[in-house]
Order: C-alpha cells, then structure tokens, then sequence
C-alpha cells in the first residue's frame, strides 16, 4: 500500500486521474442515493421551473423542460460511461483471444485476421460506430454494440505482438519441445505478458468511448430522451445555448472531466508499468 | 600540461559517484583511465566536457586545459571550447550517431558551428577521413550502412578535422572486433605522435590499456585507487585492487 | 525501395475490396426485411416477392455483392434519399470545404504541437512541461461538439470578434462574388484575387478549424514530448552536445528529426480522425461540407447517403496511410533498408 502511495506522490498527474476517476465512479455506483431530484433522471418534468438559472436549488439550473441539470449530469455517470465498460468488455473478449492466435501461431491465422483488422482499423472509430448506429434502431444497445464493433481490433493488434514476440522466445519453444499443449503456453506464457499493455489501453480507451459515445448520443443515435445522457443533453440544450448557458456547458463538462481523469489515469499507468524505466543504480 | 584534473567530484544528490584527486595527460601522451563498469569512468569524462549537469550531476573541483579553469566556466564558452578543443569518442559508434542524419552531415555542421565555410569544412572533413584511412565518399552514408569500425574512425575524423587538442575516448574500442579494436588503437597511436594529441583513454580492459597507454590510473567504486606509468603500475602494483585487475586479464597460452 | 512501395499498394488494395465488403454489410444490415418495408405495410405476400425480385435481394449473395462492387468502381454509389441525387456527386460538391476545414486545423495543430512538444521534452518536470501535458490531454479527451458551442458563444456571439457561422460574409456575394474553381473559398479568393472575400474567408475558418485542430494539437505535442524525451537518454544526442552546438540545436534540429518519424506515422491517423470529428462541427458553424451533409443524411436515416460518406472516408484515410508510409519511408533510411 506504501508503494501504490509512494507511486501516486510521484505522479500527480496519474493520481489526479486515478482520483476524479474513482469519484466518478463512486458517484455511478450511489448515484441514486446522492442524486437530489432522482425523478428527473427519469421521464418527471415540470414545464413550470423550465430554464432557470443555477441557484441553491438547482446547482445546474434547470432544462427546457424543468429537470434538475445537476441531477440528470450525476445520474450520466450510469449512462456513458457503463457504455464504455460493456464496449471495452466486448472488446477484450473478441480482440484478444483473436490476437493471441494471430501473434502466436503466425502464419495463415496471422495473416488472415491482421487483414481483417486492418480492414476495421482503416475506419475511424467514430465511423464505423456512426454507420452501423444508423442502420440500427437508436438506442443505447444499438450504440454499445455499434462501437465495440469498432473497438475490438485495437486489441487484436495490440495483444498480436506481444504473443507473437513471446512465441518466438527459447523458453516457450521448450516448452513446444516438451509437448505442452498450445492452450496451455497460450494461457499460462502469452497470455499475462499481455496483461499490461491491455490495462493501460483499458484506460486510455475509456475517455475515447465516451467522447464517442456521447458524440454519437449528440447527433441522436445512442441516448433517447429521457435518458441523462450527456451527449444527448448537449444536443438538446443547443438550440437554448445562446442564452441558458447552463443546459450545455455541464454536461460536456461532466464528459471532459471524465474522458479526462481516465486520460490521465492511463498516461500515469503507461508510464508506471513501461518496463524500461527500470531504476539504474 | 595540456589537461590537468583535481580534486574533481561527481555527485548525484550528494552521492559521489566519481573522484579524482589528481590526473593530467600532457600534448604527445596517452593517459589510461581503467576501472570497471560502475567505477564512474563514464562520469568523469562527461565532467571534462562539462556535460555532467545534463546527466543531474553536479560537480565540483578543478579541470585545467593548457591552463585555462573549465569547472564553472560559461555556457557559451564551454560550448567553443567543446569538440573544437576537446573532442570526445565514445563506446558504442552505431548508437553515437544520430540514425538519421548522413554521417557527412553531422561532421559539415559540427564544423560549420565552429566557425568554418561549407567550403572549408568540406575540404577539411574530406582530408581527415583520408587521414583515418577512409574514403570520403563514406560520409554521404548514414550510420546504418557503416560498420562499428568505420564509425569509430569517422568520430576520430571529426576530432581531426575540428583540430582537437584534447582527444577523450570512453570505451572506444569496447563494442568492436578485435582485429577493428587493434585498428583504432593504431590510429590513436597515430594521433599521438603526429599530431601530439593529448588522449584520455578510458576502459575496462587493462589488456588495451598496457598496450596503449604511457600511464594509467586505476579507478574504483568512484575513487582512483593507484596510478602512475603504464609499466610500472604492471610490474609493481602497490593497490591490492590493481593486482585484482592484472590476476583477471586472460593470458594467451593460460 | 520498389519493393516496399509494390507490398504497401497490394496490401492497401485488399484492405480497399474489404472496406467495400464491410460496408455492404453496414447497407444491408438494416432489420427487418427491406421488401417488406419497401413494398408497404399493406403489401401482400406475392407483392413483396415481386418487390425482393425487383431490389436484386433474391439474388445469391455473391451477385449481390459483385454488382454493389461494380457500382462503386463505376461511379454509382447509390442515390441519396433525402436529395435525390447520386451520392457521388453530394459528396464530391460536400468534399472540398471539409478538406479545407480539415487541412486548415492540421496545419495550425502542427503549428502549436510541434514547438510545444519540443518545449516539453526540452525542460521535463518543470511547469511548462506540465501546462504542456495537460494542454494535450486535454486536447485530447475534448468533446468536439462541445468545445465548438462554447468557442462559438464565447467568441462569435459574447465577444463578437469572430463570426458566428458560415463560410463567408453572404452580403459579400453581391459586391465580391466568389468564382468557384476549387469549391475551397480560401483558394478560390486566393487565386481570383478577391481580397475582401479572402478576408471573410480567413475569419470564417479560425474558429471551426480551431476546434478541429484541438485534438490533433493534442496527440503531435505529445508525440514529440515522448519521442524527443526518449532519445535525449541516447549516446547520439550526448555525442552531439559534446560537439559544442547548444541545446536549442540539439533539441530542434538533431533530436527533432528523430520525432518526425512517430509524427508523421500518426499524421494520417488524425488526419482521418479529423475528417470525422468535422461531422460534429460543420452544423454547428453552417460550414458547407461532408460533416453537415453526414450529420443531415443521419438525421433523415439517409442509408446510401450515410454509406457513401462512410466509403468515402474510409478510401481517404487508406490512401493517407499509403501517402504516408511511402513519404516515411523516403525520408527514414531505416525503413527502406530493412
């Protein structure tokens, strides 16, 4: 535990990261406990308070149609950001198995899905994601499948090398030597040298999704009203902005804060864990 | 004395990791400075050219050329003073060179920033590689396309043609072929008696160095422990750590 | 060198033929059975038979996927739902301002990343080295759409220093009409000498390509931060201070040509990203380009539309990477000798 604290006295960037990071999280998890009008995360509105400026009752004001903004920008750390996870768990569970294969085995299998991945990877993420959102019914289902249809090859490509790279090392080749089954090298050699590189990629990858989440939330394709989605909060404070400052400018930042500490909190971890920084004496 | 060295002390956060009470290398002479790795060989020549402070050292002490104090002197002229007085060589040629500029270009600016026409420096770039038995045509390659060997010698070139009178040389012949090695130890020979150069050789082989240097100094655990002329310092070693050194060497025919 | 460039075409190629393939599927992964919905919520079993038969689904599906090849090589990506007119064509008149959008910010990201990664790397640790890491982080985690509302209030509508919208001054069609050549109004004003236009131009495109520029600006300051700070450690760079050149020449010419190298490799990479962010900007600013007629084709559910636009993008960011690895490899005499 001194060690974990010693790190982060190190480096204040990363534990800012790791800080804002873990309250956004505590905020999803108790969110329905903290929250102080939780009824306007949901489908309540009350025309009559609609548009009013921040105050003591209101933190963030009110929208067009009278709902908590402070509320409703609490209750979106459930939205995007669970997006996010499920995307990145989808990413994991298809991408990595299918570069540990490639890297591993190399040959027809390698070839075969770097061509695949490189047909993915010639689509920005957004995209990709923007296309198939829009030949599926908008909803955040859509959305989280529509993304980690775009996600998954990154984590191919970048568990290939390190699978292909420890493949190639004398004491795996002994292993093969020795008659160990593949799955078991794979499992028990390839498989946490890997661990690394996809942990800081996690990381990082969490801000991107929700920027493109949220973007894509913004142009109608994930989020429907009511849910507090921040892109789809943005999108319809938009047309109020000129004057009710307040319906936008909280939400996006509630997605820069988060796409933020998350940033940070990768950049921290890549730093941390690159293992040439090793300490020369 | 062309190069006086003493009460020289390299720290890092008050950790000494170098000291060296006393060493000169005059004009015309080869100084050994041998030791092991760690021994903070590397850290007293960075402390020469005035480098230690980009590695976070600080230093402290006295280092003389032809008189002239260099501990504490300015930037901007130590920065005349490097390369163009004293010239460095160092360990491993292939990663010495910046991988993507042409060899020819690094020496033509090196040149140019002391003051020459492109003219000039290309006249003068030109004859010192021939001076180190290499064709100039060599410098329009980058340093991927040269062995270890012909890299060394480009880098002596470069001390050649900037007219260096102080020559420091850390690990030169380390990272190379032995029959490269007995090449480059010629040429430094070479440089020492033509051109009456004053080389600092550092290393960890007190094989080269009995064969190189006119005297040596020991060097461990960041202090000097003996030194005095080559033979002597063989023959009759006083440290019990140089008799350690000479026990190691391997012997032909052991 | 012929053989890496003959390598890099064939692998682009095969990656162009499955980005085709990929989006096919995108146009025809709709739910639901497209003659049903083509021939009407009325329509009876032997209607919507003839409906299949008529959009070519009855088809096997290689057919399918030969004649949708075959459209696109000739020119005919379909026709877009919502203006009627070949998707080819919207594009093509769409295009040129995005580029120009596009081109505009990457050259002021450049501008800014460049100098401040150098400046990073050059005084690591100290403030202005961590103003700079936060600068590109949060260049980089900046949603797009919101920095551009919040730069358009503040500047076009609280301050009034720049304009709000638009790609130039409308009242000056009449007193400085603008003859079209490239469809890019800075060029066009540029080339027919119609300063007052050029002018209009100029100041219609800082904010949007300001917005679009904050994260590539992002992304090239750190990628010469952590490039530059990775060689300063090598023997080379302390070979070249021992040379006598001062620091602003170690850094700015010796270790800065190192950085190109990562540079340039993630250029195409925020080039393509760029392209897209524009979607979420060009509304917001009227900005007459691929990024409004996207955002519009997905508001109406415009499926040709959205997958030529997709195509599009996905064939420029392959060609950039192409353009990019061929340049890299001329300039980096590693690449072409390995």
């Amino acid at each position: 535990m001194s060690g974990t604290w010693r790190l982060l006295r190190a480096n204040p960037l990363m534990a800012t990261g790791a800080l804002i990071s873990l309250l956004i999280v505590l905020v999803a998890v108790f969110a329905p406990l903290i929250v102080p009008y939780p009824a306007d995360a949901g489908s309540a509105t009350h025309p009559e308070m609609a548009l009013q400026a921040p105050s003591m009752q209101h933190l963030f004001g009110t929208d067009q149609v009278g709902r908590d903004v402070f509320s409703r920008v609490l209750e979106g750390t459930r939205v995007s950001p669970v997006v996010a996870v499920f995307v990145l768990l989808i990413a994991c569970l298809v991408g990595i198995p299918l570069g540990v294969v490639a890297g591993y085995f190399g040959g027809v299998a390698d070839e075969s899905v770097m061509r695949v991945t490189d047909i993915f990877l010639a689509f920005p993420p957004l995209l990709l994601a923007l296309a198939f959102a829009t030949a599926l019914p908008a909803n955040l289902t859509s959305l989280t499948i529509a993304i980690a249809i775009t996600w998954w090859p990154w984590y191919t490509r970048l568990v290939r090398g390190q699978a292909a790279s420890v493949a190639g090392r004398p004491y795996v080749e002994a292993c093969r030597a020795l008659g160990i089954p593949s799955w078991r090298i794979l499992l028990r050699h390839v498989l946490p040298n890997s661990v690394t590189p996809v942990v800081v990629q996690v990381s990082l990858d969490v801000g991107g999704v929700i920027l493109t989440a949220s973007a894509l939330s913004f142009l109608g394709l994930g989020a429907q009203d009511p849910t507090p989605d921040w892109g789809l909060m943005v999108a319809e404070g938009q047309n109020y902005f000129t004057t009710q400052w307040w319906l936008v400018t909280f939400p996006g930042l509630a997605i820069l804060l988060t796409a933020l500490a998350f940033s940070l909190l990768g950049d921290g971890l890549r730093d941390v864990l690159d293992p040439r920084r090793v300490l020369i004496r | 004395m062309k190069l006086e060295i003493r009460d020289l002390r390299v720290s890092f956060a008050g950790h000494s990791v170098a000291s060296v009470p006393e060493l000169t290398v005059d004009a015309g002479e080869i100084v050994g400075l041998a030791g092991e790795s760690g021994s903070g060989k590397s850290m007293t020549i960075l402390a020469v050219l005035g480098l230690a402070g980009t590695a976070g050292a600080a230093v402290t002490g006295s280092v003389r050329l032809d008189g002239q104090e260099l501990i504490g002197l300015s930037d901007a002229l130590l920065r005349a003073i490097r390369g163009r007085r004293i010239a460095a060589i160092f360990q491993s040629p292939a990663l010495a060179f910046n991988p993507v500029f042409r060899v020819g270009a690094i020496v033509s600016r090196a040149l140019r920033q002391h003051g020459l026409s492109a003219a000039q420096a290309r006249e003068r770039a030109d004859a010192a590689m021939r001076s180190v038995l290499l064709s100039p045509d060599l410098l329009a390659r980058y340093p991927a396309q040269l062995s270890g060997g012909q890299l060394q010698r480009v880098a002596i070139a470069l001390a050649l043609a900037l007219r260096a009178e102080v020559l420091l040389a850390d690990e030169p012949t380390s990272a190379l072929d032995v029959t490269v090695q007995a090449e480059v130890l010629e040429l430094l020979r070479e440089l020492r008696d033509s051109r009456g150069m004053a080389i600092l050789f550092v290393s960890h082989d007190l094989a080269v160095i009995a064969e190189l240097c006119d005297r040596v100094a020991i060097m461990r655990a960041g202090e000097v422990v003996e030194q005095g002329p080559t033979g002597q310092v063989i023959a009759a070693p006083r440290h019990d750590y140089t008799r350690e050194l000479l026990a190691a060497v391997p012997r032909l025919g052991q | 060198m012929t053989r890496y460039i003959t390598r890099r075409v064939a692998l682009a190629v095969v990656v162009v033929a499955g980005v085709v393939i990929l989006t096919f599927v995108i146009a025809n992964v709709v739910p639901g059975d497209p003659a049903a919905s083509w021939a009407g919520p009325h329509a009876s079993a032997a209607q919507i038979a003839r409906a299949r038969q008529y959009l070519g689904l009855d088809q096997p599906l290689a057919v399918r996927i030969g004649e949708y090849f075959a459209g696109i090589v000739t020119g005919n990506w379909g026709t877009s739902i919502h203006t009627h007119r070949p998707v080819l064509s919207d594009i093509g008149t769409a295009a040129p301002a995005t580029l120009e959008l596009v081109i505009a910010a990457l050259i002021i990201a450049l501008l800014a990343g460049i100098p401040l990664g150098l400046a990073a790397a050059r005084w690591p640790g100290r403030a202005i080295d961590h103003a700079i890491r936060v600068g590109s982080v949060l260049g980089v985690s900046m949603p797009v759409f919101w920095l551009a509302l919040i730069l358009q209030l503040v500047f076009a509508q609280r301050l009034r220093l720049l304009p709000v919208a638009g790609q130039y001054d409308p009242n000056l069609v009449f007193t400085h009409p603008l003859t079209a050549r490239t469809q890019m109004a800075v060029i066009d004003s540029l080339i027919s000498g119609n300063w007052a236009m050029l002018g209009s131009t100029l100041t219609h495109l800082i904010l949007p390509a300001l917005v679009v520029a904050a994260y590539p600006a992002g992304v090239i300051a750190r990628m010469v931060r952590a490039q530059v700070l990775d060689t300063v450690g090598e023997a080379h760079v302390q070979m070249v201070r021992s040379l006598g050149f001062p620091e602003r020449t170690v850094f700015g010419t010796f270790a800065m040509r190192l950085a190109w190298n990562p540079v340039a490799s993630v250029l195409a990479l925020v080039f393509a990203y760029s392209l897209v962010n524009t979607f979420l900007v060009e509304s917001i600013f009227d900005w007459p380009g691929l990024g409004s007629y996207a955002a519009a084709s997905v508001s109406t559910l415009d499926t040709p539309a959205i997958v030529g636009v997709t195509l599009f993008v996905a064939l420029v960011y392959v060609a950039a990477n192409l353009v990019v690895d061929l340049v890299q490899a001329a300039l980096d005499p590693r690449i072409r000798l390995r």
